[in-house]
């Protein structure tokens, strides 16, 4: 038994085939979005997606599907990268990220160097030098 | 005399698997050395070879290496990871950059809480020595990621950097994270 041709999923409808009730793309290439098909079938192939389909649990082929779509697609945009182009770039990003975490960190380090040098200094020449004060006051007496 | 390899020497890895003569001008030769069989096993497995041939014919030359390549990349992905392939690496590095943004963003905002609170005031230093009032820091560091490619360009086609297509993971929230025993999470395949 066969879908009647108004209801052929989109990849039966693509391959100008008979799409029968128990056909493998039909729940994941519904006949409202030919594009999806279109683009899939351009990378991978029909055969190659049926097969791939096949090998998968039917709990995971949505996620399949998905994933098959969104890589045609960068493939697409992208004819040389493809979604390689994408993990090489958020590689690159990673590594940058990394780079100012570890700038950010060496500054704060100077920051808490320079502040215990200050407190360093302070303890040894500590504020309460009675001389130096009583020098500055005195010289400071008298009309102003 | 042609600098093809080929029927001479042995066949390249595509025919060989694929069990036909090797000409001169094999599309595959230069790509799929014989030595290394995998690499068009996996690219045969998901692509086809006959979709291999008709996208490296639309691509000039020069870029066909790095086409080649980035297929072998996914090809591999895929067959490790034959749910998410690629894309489970994908995500896995997105959510990498996050996490990595976010401590980018809380080393920041320790650096400014020590430049403003660990200044001290020029009276409380010693005679002689000079105001060591920190510098604020530059603001150079980005809180957001950039990027850096063209924006308007999706397709680089040349190498160099590329620029993430416009349209966002259709799961981001919902993979598990069973993604690192699948297609190669995040290490460096290229």
């Amino acid at each position: 038994m066969s879908n009647p041709t108004s209801s052929r999923c989109a990849a039966c409808k693509y391959l100008r085939r008979r799409c029968p009730q128990d056909c493998i793309c039909s729940p994941y290439f519904p006949s409202n979005d030919p594009q999806r098909f279109a683009y899939v079938h351009k990378i991978y192939g029909a055969s190659n997606v049926g097969k791939l389909l096949q090998q998968l649990p039917e709990r995971a082929r949505f996620e399949a599907v998905e994933s098959l779509y969104y890589e045609a697609l960068c493939r697409i945009q992208d004819p040389v990268y493809g979604c390689a182009g994408i993990v090489s770039w958020l590689q690159q990003q990673i590594h940058d990220v990394e780079s100012e975490i570890a700038k950010t960190r060496a500054e704060i380090t100077v920051f808490l160097n320079s502040n215990i040098s200050i407190s360093e200094l302070n303890t040894q020449h500590p504020q309460t030098d009675d001389m130096g004060m009583e020098n500055l006051s005195n010289k400071h007496k008298g009309p102003l | 005399m042609s600098s093809s390899n080929s029927s001479y020497n042995s066949p390249c890895a595509a025919c060989k698997f694929l069990r036909r003569k090797c000409m001169p001008g094999c599309i595959f030769a230069p790509y799929f050395p014989p030595e290394e069989p995998q690499k068009f096993v996996n690219v045969h497995k998901i692509f086809g070879a006959s979709n291999v041939t008709k996208l490296l014919n639309e691509l000039p030359p020069h870029q066909r290496e790095d086409a080649v390549n980035s297929l072998a990349y996914e090809a591999e992905a895929r067959v490790r990871d034959p749910v998410y392939g690629c894309v489970g690496a994908i995500s896995f590095l997105q959510r990498q950059v996050q996490r990595l943004q976010k401590e980018l963003d809380a080393a920041n905002a320790d650096l400014i809480r020590y430049a403003y609170n660990g200044a001290i005031p020029p009276s409380a230093l010693p005679p002689g020595t000079t105001s060591m009032q920190p510098v604020l820091p530059v603001a150079r560091r980005r809180s957001s990621m950039e990027f850096a490619a063209d924006p308007g360009s999706i397709s680089n086609g040349g190498g160099g950097f590329f620029q993430p297509p416009p349209y966002s993971l259709p799961w981001d929230n919902n993979l598990s994270g069973d993604i690192n025993g699948g297609g190669g999470g995040g290490g460096s395949m290229i």
